[in-house]
């Protein structure tokens, strides 16, 4: 579909092959097999560092319609390590529209497959789980019998790979502004945007920063962002955090939920297949409202364990998995789900609201 | 809202344009949501055809008039608690808010269910509504609210035509338009003043060629607000979104896009108050991304019909849980079993086409707008855009034109406009060039440009067709007789081919969460993958073939008898598989059968659901001619027919062989002849003499039928006639004037034949049953007659060896019994004669179509009262129509009224089908204006009508000699003229029968349009007028007896 003669093949850990077009990158990539519901927003998609180390299926058939704008990026490069699609447009056409998903892909080195039965994998990793996959762009004659797959997703610290190096700073603290430090551990540009249009100074550091190193910025209170893989086996930083949370507000998102649960002796499990898309119904315990939200993770928080100190305040509605939580006497709380959207719902955003208000209450 | 014990259900009446089989879709839902939740449920409305008014779905069902007054009769008898003014469509709507705004819903204790009347209010009035997008800083077009003329001018003038002019609480753009100068806006004016329920019209700025975009959205008390579906038009802006294509989820918006309308559509709908369903209607200026807020609809509309069975999620139900006052969280989702606070994740493309009748009305202006011209509309759902369109078209059951010049067709877009679109790019034209004509999104333009393209790389002679060119035709949607066609091979080499190459299409279920959840919905769709969801099961399992887009001569009827054989093999514990692509029906519900095949009704899309599912048999007699013209091919590729066979159709079907039959029976039929030639006819015509009635074989609904007067008459319709019938022999018959049109509805086993009922047509024989008003039992046919209807019913259903349902008619003259024809299948009185006699027809004929005996299911009629069944037209809404009626065709709906007498039953009938009796009973003017055959009949009625106090006047040919009668000066003859007079409303009734149909220049014509647009009662049949004198006087000033119709037939 995308450019005639290029082929591509998907093999799946469990001996599963669906051969089918090719676009992108030519490449040979290995990742995390995940699907994700959402109906646009495929650009977003594609720049959330929170898919490093995963191959991305998107379960919409045709994606490419809009192409790709220069605004809607969530990070700087597409992090994904390879793109599953039923039917990729040929064409595009948006009024903001620079480039095709295409041409996107090649530039940042990432192969494609379109044209197969996208669903039937969904189905696949609905009942079996995630499971690791190798995508092969390829022209001409070529045995992919010999691939094989050998990638392992568990244990990889995919946050080093994702995070900035050094610490940057996004807006200007007004009169009234607050200085937010965002350990970014991954982190969506929305996060930044949503804290930036409030007024507040960003300033994003690397997932490695110490508790000086952070303190030094004299931040009103910490975001500790989205970001890949296991919380679990990053150890320091549930010590970085529970040494701030002492001292400042706390807001964490999604892995950032994670880290905070695990920094008060809560824990995680991985799930089956995860959430990844915009339609999770998310109810909110104290006032029975539904948000409909934003997700994108493969780990939960354990109900059975729930942190100390902490109360589970929010739950979804599909699952009954742990969404939300708060200190009961601290300012510190955090969400599963991304009230920053891009792509999805901005139901929640009132949360970046709220986490200013703890700031300015301090 | 706790507590609530027993609540009104209003439904939405007459199938009308605008208003269609989604609302018994939506209001049978809403009773059974009701119901589960213990309350006792109301129901009223005046639809015989509905599964809403069967008495399952609801405890109390009235089938009477919906208007003020007989519902305020209905709720002082049945003093309900509560109202649920928002599932019978714009009809139920605007009932609820009438009762509101008289008081009568405050003075019995009514309550409002969900959206209440101030919220109805916000959303209805244009005034309202702007004030209220305002103060949330949501972006309208520039607009005013006009009462008058000079101020539409004025405000025109200032911001510049085009400009759209929107009637307030009118049902589906009825009387809106587009105005690209004044006089059109006049023209525009005059009649959207009248139509409108308040006398206000929005004029507003054109943002034709603008993107139109709906969402769906349910919101609950407390606020919480979800999307069900979104939705974007094919057609731009300027083309009501009811006559546009329209493909669902969003195809050209990026998030940001989608998500501003997302927002705006949440905070639109809290705003206005809504608590259950809403649709939200935008324009996107997709090239500067500026967008506005058109409309909203505060009640399940066509559109969340749509909504619902794109993504199998229950609208109407959910909707109907939140007007008892429960959170959106607190429904549970019968799809997945989880919370029904979630939406929809799409991964298919759905497509739906609207189904106009311009086959029915040729002469009638066939350009698109604001205003609904459509009847109905076919779905298909597919994994690529491509497929979905393919399939789309070949589920409207239309026969693509043969030649069509683009220019003609692109803008002002005519209903043939996709057709145009196709044979453009054939012709070289760009997507580019189309895109500037049209103000089509290029997106959608490119994808048809790849069929285009796919189907040139097919017919290329020097390219085989490789299992991989095969291939990608399917996934593109490609029929395998296009395939054909295009290679020059058959269908069936092409389907064979297939099979070899293993090419067989795959079946996934339509889950509404793109498969992240298990879902239990057996509702699938057909596309070319890997992976097959649709696992035969083992078990006893009968196909239903179901009746696709309504059309005129196809409507709700069908769709009923469908959905009762799908009830009906439930009870008997066989599993029913239902295809049908309408997306308004019940039958498409995805619980109304076991296993839903939501795909085209075309030989190929159904021969390969029967190779995945193997049923023991199909019925093909209840799905209207559509199911019926299947049985044929399906025969011969071995699949089992139930019921009546082959060869039975055949007979009664093939006008050539039908006639052989009744002449061996020794049953009369009107001299006649059959023709496949303009010679033959002409010798036939010419041996019985003329007038005489010309009826194609294997045609629904009289489709090309008249009564022709002389040869060069004949000539023409001949010319019409064989094509619609396909090369079969056309039947040409003696016209019988004046004679009684009778018919039976019948069940046969084989052996015995139930008889359901005689029926007969007020009307007299010429006017296509669907048309006449008809009534049970009989009123004017001797005993005599009717035995012998039954006798030769009894002979016919015999010789065609008859298993299951059968509809034969007759003409009855001077007492002598003749037989017109015969229908092999369910016809549309089912649903009526069912109602009138208490007897489930349907279920009783898929009994004895699986091998039951009628002498041991014994059914026995009930009820000793009269039913009479009257109609609707299109006419309002169909410029360049004449409103006299022929052998052909032309109503939407349907009405029944019940009563101890004939008068009440069919004043009753009237009044639903919207027939003014206040004004006829207010006005007491009569104008007259007849053929040369009635002007007999001249002084009878002045008689009858002097003795209902009117004043008589008319047309000098008709009113002359009358003692007291006025004459009135032809158009244009004087002042006033006959228009003048008509158009000033003090006219209260109009008699005015016309020779025949044709030219739209007589005075005769312009006299009947001038009637329906000033919405005078207009009575085009001599017959009819007298029977409706009668019930005048019977009824005028007497409170109309109301009663349940279990009450009527006990």
């Amino acid at each position: 579909m995308a450019r005639g003669g290029t082929r591509a093949v998907l093999l799946l850990q469990d001996g599963t092959a669906l051969q089918g077009e090719g676009f992108g990158a030519r490449a040979i990539s290995q990742g995390e097999l995940v699907f994700n519901t959402s109906m646009t927003g495929y650009q977003e998609a594609l720049t959330d560092p929170s898919y490093a180390g995963q191959i991305l299926l998107m379960t919409n058939p045709l994606i490419g319609n809009y192409g790709i704008n220069a605004k809607d990026f969530e990070s700087d490069k597409v992090q994904p390590r390879g793109f599953v699609v039923r039917n990729l447009s040929p064409d595009f056409s948006h009024m903001e529209a620079i480039e095709g998903v295409d041409a996107f892909l090649e530039r940042y080195g990432v192969p494609g497959i379109t044209g197969i039965d996208t669903r039937f994998l969904v189905r696949k990793i609905r009942t079996k789980g995630v499971m690791p996959a190798l995508l092969a762009t390829y022209e001409g004659d070529f045995d992919f019998k010999k691939l094989k797959v050998d990638f392992d997703y568990s244990g990889k610290d995919f946050v080093r790979e994702v995070t900035t190096q050094k610490p940057k700073t996004f807006g200007t603290s007004g009169p009234s502004g607050k200085r937010v430090v965002l350990i970014d551990y991954g982190v969506k540009m929305g996060i930044v945007r949503e804290l930036v249009a409030r007024g507040c100074e960003v300033i994003v550091v690397p997932s490695f920063s110490t508790v000086e190193q952070i303190k030094s910025h004299k931040p009103d209170g910490i975001l500790l962002s989205n970001g890949p893989g296991d919380p679990a086996i990053l150890t320091e930083t549930h010590k970085t955090i529970r040494e701030l949370a002492k001292s400042h507000p706390v807001f964490g998102i999604c892995l950032g939920h994670q880290l905070l649960a695990h920094a008060f002796k809560g824990s995680t499990y991985k799930q089956k297949f995860g959430h990844r898309g915009a339609n999770h119904p998310v109810l909110e315990r104290k006032t029975g409202r539904v948000s409909i939200t934003t997700q994108n993770h493969g780990y939960a928080v354990d109900p059975e364990r729930v942190p100390d100190g902490f109360e589970i305040t929010h739950v979804n509605l599909n699952d009954n998995t742990v969404e939300g939580m708060e200190h009961k006497e601290l300012p510190v709380f955090s969400v599963q789900y991304h009230p920053e959207a891009s792509p999805g719902p901005h139901d929640s955003k009132q949360l970046f609201d709220r986490f200013v208000k703890m700031m300015e209450a301090r | 809202m706790a507590g609530t014990k027993k609540v009104l259900v209003i439904g939405s009446g007459p199938i009308v344009i605008g208003q269609s089989a989604e609302f018994d879709y939506s209001g049978t839902q809403a009773c059974r949501a009701l119901r589960e939740e213990g309350v006792e449920v109301v129901l009223v409305n005046s639809n015989p055809a509905t599964i809403q008014t069967d008495k399952e779905t609801a405890d109390r069902v009235y089938i009477e008039p919906l208007t003020a007054e007989i519902l305020e009769r209905i709720i002082e008898r049945e003093k309900p608690s509560g109202i649920l003014a928002t599932v019978g469509g714009q009809t139920g709507l605007n009932l609820a808010m009438e009762l509101h705004r008289k008081g009568i819903l405050q003075k019995h204790g009514v309550e409002f269910m969900g959206t209440d009347a101030e919220a109805i209010e916000k959303a209805e009035s244009r005034e309202k509504f702007n004030v209220t997008m305002r103060s949330i800083g949501i972006p309208l077009l520039p607009g005013q609210i006009v009462h008058d003329f000079e101020s539409a001018k004025k405000f025109a003038e200032k911001i510049g035509y085009p400009v759209i002019a929107r009637p307030s609480f009118t049902l589906g753009g009825t009387g809106g338009g587009t105005a690209y100068d004044e006089s059109q806006l006049k023209d525009i004016l005059d009649l959207g003043f009248r139509l409108s329920a308040t006398g206000e019209v929005l004029v507003e700025k054109s943002g034709i060629g603008w993107g139109e975009f709906e969402y769906e959205v349910i919101r609950d008390a407390d606020g919480n607000s979800v999307i069900i579906c979104t939705m974007e038009n094919f057609d731009p802006l300027g083309i009501h979104t009811g006559e546009s294509i329209v493909a669902a989820p969003v195809q050209t918006l990026s998030d940001r896009d989608n998500q501003m309308l997302r927002d705006a559509s949440i905070r639109i709908v809290g705003a206005i108050g809504v608590k259950g369903s809403c649709n939200v209607q935008f324009a996107l200026n997709q090239q500067t991304g500026q967008y506005v807020v058109i409309e909203v609809n505060p009640r399940l509309s066509r559109s969340s019909a749509l909504a619902s069975k794109a993504t199998g999620y229950p609208i109407a139900r959910v909707a109907t849980k939140i007007a008892l006052g429960k959170k959106l969280h607190e429904v549970k989702n019968a799809i997945t079993g989880t919370s029904a606070a979630f939406e929809p994740a799409l991964d298919y493309v759905v497509l739906k086409i609207p189904r106009w009748p311009f086959d029915k009305f040729s002469k009638s202006n066939r350009t698109l707008g604001t205003m609904m011209k459509s009847t109905g509309e076919a779905m298909a759902i597919g994994r690529t855009f491509e497929e979905a369109l393919m399939k789309a078209m070949r589920s409207l059951d239309v026969k693509p034109p043969k030649a069509i010049r683009p220019q003609w067709h692109l803008n002002p877009a005519t209903d043939q406009r996709l057709y145009a679109i196709f044979e453009a790019l054939r012709k070289g034209m760009t997507v580019d060039e189309l895109n500037k004509e049209t103000k089509i999104h290029k997106w959608f333009l490119e994808r048809v440009k790849g069929l285009v393209a796919l189907e040139t790389e097919i017919a290329n002679t020097n390219q085989p067709l490789t299992p991989e060119l095969l291939l990608r035709a399917k996934r593109n949607g490609f029929p395998d007789s296009l395939i054909a066609n295009l290679k020059s091979m058959n269908e069936l080499e092409v389907r064979s081919l297939r099979k070899k190459h293993g090419i067989l299409p795959t079946y996934k279920i339509v889950d509404s969460c793109a498969g992240e959840f298990e879902a239990v919905t057996p509702y699938y769709y057909s596309t070319y993958e890997k992976e097959n969801e649709a696992i035969p099961e083992a078990a006893r399992k009968i196909l239903v073939i179901g009746s696709g887009p309504i059309r005129i001569g196809q409507g709700i009827e069908f769709d009923y008898c469908c959905s009762h054989a799908a009830f009906a093999l439930r009870e008997l514990g066989i599993k029913s598989i239902m295809v049908n692509n309408n997306p308004e029906t019940v039958s498409t519900d995805f619980d109304s059968s076991d296993r839903l095949y939501f795909e085209p009704l075309v030989f190929e899309d159904v021969m390969n659901i029967v190779e995945n599912e193997n049923p023991e048999g199909v019925i093909v007699q209840l799905g209207g001619q559509t199911s019926l013209n299947l049985a044929h091919r399906l025969a011969d590729a071995g699949v089992r027919i139930l019921g009546t066979q082959l060869e039975g159709i055949d007979v009664a079907e093939n006008r050539e062989r039908f006639r052989e039959l009744s002449e061996k029976l020794a049953i009369p039929q009107p001299p006649n002849g059959t023709a496949t030639g303009d010679g033959e006819a002409h010798r036939i015509a010419n041996r019985i003499g003329y007038p005489v009635v010309v009826r194609p074989s294997y045609v629904i609904s009289g489709r090309g039928m008249a009564i022709v007067n002389d040869d060069n008459e004949l000539t023409a319709f001949m010319a019409g006639a064989a094509e619609i019938s396909n090369g079969s022999p056309v039947l040409i018959d003696k016209y019988l004037d004046n004679a009684i049109e009778a018919e039976v509805d019948a069940i046969g086993d084989g052996k015995d034949l139930f008889i359901g009922a005689i029926m007969e047509h007020i009307e007299p024989a010429g006017v296509h049953s669907g048309d006449a008003n008809i009534v049970l039992p009989p009123l004017r046919m001797s005993k005599e007659a009717r035995k012998t209807i039954v006798e030769y019913s009894e002979k016919i259903a015999s010789s065609l060896a008859t298993v299951g349902l059968i509809n034969i008619q007759y003409a009855v003259k001077d007492n002598k019994v003749y037989i017109l024809e015969a229908n092999p299948r369910a016809s549309r009185t089912v649903p009526y004669v069912s109602k009138a006699i208490g007897v489930p027809m349907v279920k009783m004929a898929v009994r004895v179509i699986l091998g039951e005996k009628l002498k041991n299911l014994k059914p026995s009629p009930r009820g000793k009262i009269f039913a009479v069944k009257s109609v609707v037209f299109p006419f309002l809404k169909l410029a360049g129509t004449d409103i006299s009626l022929g052998p052909e065709m032309r109503s939407t709906g349907e009405t029944m009224g019940l009563g101890k007498t004939f008068e009440l039953a069919y004043y009753k009938a009237l009044m639903a089908a919207g027939v003014s009796m206040k004004q006829a009973g207010n006005v007491p003017v009569a104008f007259l204006s007849l053929r040369d055959e009635d002007k007999k009949m001249v002084p009878e009625l002045a008689k009858v009508l002097a003795s209902l106090g009117f004043e008589v006047c008319g047309t000098k040919g008709t009113v002359e000699g009358i003692p007291g009668a006025c004459p009135i000066p032809k158009i244009g003859q004087g002042s006033p003229d006959v228009l003048d007079t008509i158009r000033s409303r003090k006219v209260g009734i109009i008699i005015n029968t016309p020779r025949k149909g044709g030219s739209s220049s007589t005075d005769g014509f312009k006299i009947r349009r001038a009637a329906i647009e000033q919405g005078i009662p207009c009575l085009t049949n001599i017959n009819t007028a007298f029977e409706f004198l009668k019930a005048l006087k019977e009824l005028k000033d007497k409170p109309l007896e109301v009663r349940t119709v279990e009450e009527w037939i006990q």
